[in-house]
């Protein structure tokens, strides 16, 4: 190594206080959401989010027929707005929990694995200014795949179907920008039981540092919720499992709106979110970070 | 008042089920020390180093960083503290450069001013825009230190720094190492090289099995050998019998020469003494006791306890 100028080695004996606090967990968070923009996983999810509704469009377009099964589906031919919610639809049993659970389930583990963990540990930053921002990182990415979900759906089927009023589940018609507003409210509601998932596999990526573990079985988890629900003998627990709270949007698209499901959504998915959440919270101040 | 000491250990235990990783460690590094840590592969270094850094949570004891515990004062024990354990990581996907740029960020204050210049000084520069996961070992033993020193630490801690580099490699590491001392900063730098220690080490801690079996200086080590003295003189029964009543210790005459044991004082006396009753001195060696044999001595032998209790550190 060359003898090049002291690059500042000299000790420090004084040292300025600490930055804590926000500013010091928001610069966290842009290097999260860095790391995020880097990998190729982030991608995986978002294309396939994106992916998704373009087939569905398409496929519709060179074919007859409607997914009648499904909320709005019938209605999928009358206007491009119908498409985002039918897609959410679809999407809720096990395509967009396996998005979130990709990069919540990995957000942690692969640091442990990477041994990056304690690069990071090592520095000036506390364990809950990190996770703290591991969290508002999966809350991002989540949000920002939902949205870009929705607007795929909407623009390709709004060309392909145009942006027409919408035929609400109660039948009546909405104006085209009064459905609008309903997809953004619906996105907002749809977003909660998503983060729930996101908040187990989280949870789950800190406690098993094994990535494709946790996404794994933050699948499972998803799809186990689902499957309680179509359980015979489950109803009375029904509307409290979370796979339920992915319906919660269709109090939205009645005349006059039906909030019944929605403040449920809201406060069953809190519990959902902040139990593993602060679980996972307490892990990760105290585990031993040995990989 | 005095500076709190850059490292104090007392009673550090780790154990993982039934295996005792690292068994009532005390570490007392002072300030300007560059500390060996001497042992074995598996004998509980980097275990160590990782409660010093807050990284693991001791089953028992305490670690003090300048006064600070990583336990109770989290990320701000760590302050004027930088190092690694067993190698720097970094994020393979990223740049050398975006690493260091991460890092400077996680740091208070920020550091990111001084990249380039540590880049240089790693002779990592011209490689600076290629991602990590293309890097040689060596590359990111290098790196480690450069981001190390990026928070002008007066504490480093340096897990087997030079392991798997290239001799040339090694070299540069001990230099940058002694560099760094000469400036000030005290290292704690573990090693099973026993060479690497006595080059660049004032004071040691030998461990074995999770527990330290000597601290101190290197010369006492040496000391705490016994000092043992090989004599050839023109009448060996002789010279044995004088150096007996003259108080030198455990003496035998062997193979012809006259084996005994004595400070450096008293052997001026006793040669002194040879020439007045007529002996002559062919030859006068000092068989002083290795390193290496004391190394593999303390860490090698069962019972040690029993064997050289006057080695054994409280």
């Amino acid at each position: 190594m060359s003898a090049v100028a002291g690059a500042g080695v000299r000790p420090a004996a004084a040292r300025r206080p600490f930055g804590y606090g926000v500013g010091a967990t928001l610069s966290v968070l842009k290097w999260e959401l860095r790391k995020l923009v880097w990998q190729k996983r982030t991608y995986l999810g978002f294309g396939a989010a994106v992916l998704v509704p373009l087939a569905f469009v398409i496929a519709l377009a060179f074919k007859s027929g409607s997914p009648n099964e499904v909320a709005l589906g019938r209605y999928i031919r009358e206007s491009g707005l119908a498409t985002p919610f039918v897609v959410l639809e679809f999407l809720s049993i096990w395509g967009l929990p396996l998005i979130t659970a990709l990069v919540a389930g990995d957000i942690v583990a692969a640091e442990s694995h990477n041994g990056t963990l304690k690069s990071i540990l090592t520095r000036s930053r506390e364990r809950g200014q990190i996770f703290a921002a591991k969290v508002l990182a999966t809350i991002t990415y989540t949000a920002t795949v939902l949205l870009g979900m929705a607007a795929v759906a909407l623009v390709a089927a709004s060309i392909e179907w145009g942006f027409k009023p919408l035929t609400s589940l109660s039948g009546t018609q909405v104006s085209a920008m009064h459905g609008l507003g309903l997809l953004a409210a619906t996105l907002g509601v749809y977003l909660l039981p998503l983060l729930g998932i996101a908040a187990f596999g989280l949870f789950l990526s800190t406690v098993t540092r094994n990535s494709a573990a946790a996404v794994v079985a933050t699948l499972m988890y998803a799809l186990l919720m689902q499957l309680l629900g179509a359980l015979p003998g489950t109803e009375i627990i029904r509307p409290y499992l979370l796979g339920e709270q992915f319906m919660a949007w269709h109090g939205f698209l009645r005349v006059p709106i039906d909030w019944k499901p929605i403040v449920r959504d809201f406060w069953v998915c809190a519990l959902y979110i902040s139990i593993p959440l602060f679980a996972a919270y307490l892990v990760f101040l105290r585990r031993d970070v040995a990989d | 008042m005095s500076q709190p000491a850059p490292v104090s250990a007392r009673g550090l235990v780790k154990t993982y089920g039934d295996i005792v990783a690292v068994d009532h460690v005390d570490l007392a590094v002072d300030a300007g020390d560059v500390f060996g840590y001497l042992g074995p592969n598996g004998a509980g270094k980097t275990t160590s180093l990782r409660m010093l850094l807050g990284l693991i949570r001791p089953t028992a004891g305490r670690v003090e960083l300048f006064g600070r515990d990583p336990l109770v004062d989290g990320a701000r024990a760590l302050d004027g503290v930088a190092g690694f354990v067993e190698e720097p990581r970094f994020y393979p996907y990223m740049t050398g450069r975006r690493n260091m740029r991460l890092l400077a960020d996680y740091d208070e204050p920020r550091s990111r001013s001084r990249i380039e210049g540590l880049l240089d000084l790693v002779e990592l520069r011209d490689r600076g825009d290629d991602r990590v996961g293309g890097y040689s070992h060596g590359m990111r033993q290098r790196l480690g230190i450069a981001a190390s020193l990026l928070r002008e630490p007066r504490l480093l801690l340096l897990d087997e720094p030079t392991t798997g580099l290239d001799p040339a490699g090694m070299r540069d590491m001990r230099r940058l190492v002694q560099r760094l001392a000469g400036e000030g900063i005290t290292v704690l730098l573990s090693s099973h090289l026993l060479a690497e220690v006595e080059e660049l080490c004032n004071r040691v801690a030998i461990i074995r099995k999770g527990r330290i079996v000597y601290q101190g200086s290197l010369t006492e080590l040496k000391q705490a050998g016994g000092q043992v003295w090989r004599l050839q003189a023109t009448d060996v029964d002789r010279a044995r019998a004088i150096l007996a009543a003259r108080g030198a210790g455990d003496v035998a005459a062997v193979d012809g020469e006259v084996r005994f044991s004595a400070d450096e004082d008293a052997v001026a006396a006793l040669t002194v003494a040879l020439g007045q009753a007529g002996i002559g001195i062919t030859r006068l060696t000092a068989d002083v006791a290795t390193l290496e044999e004391l190394f593999l001595e303390l860490t090698e032998t069962e019972d040690l306890e029993e064997q050289a209790p006057g080695k054994v550190a409280a």
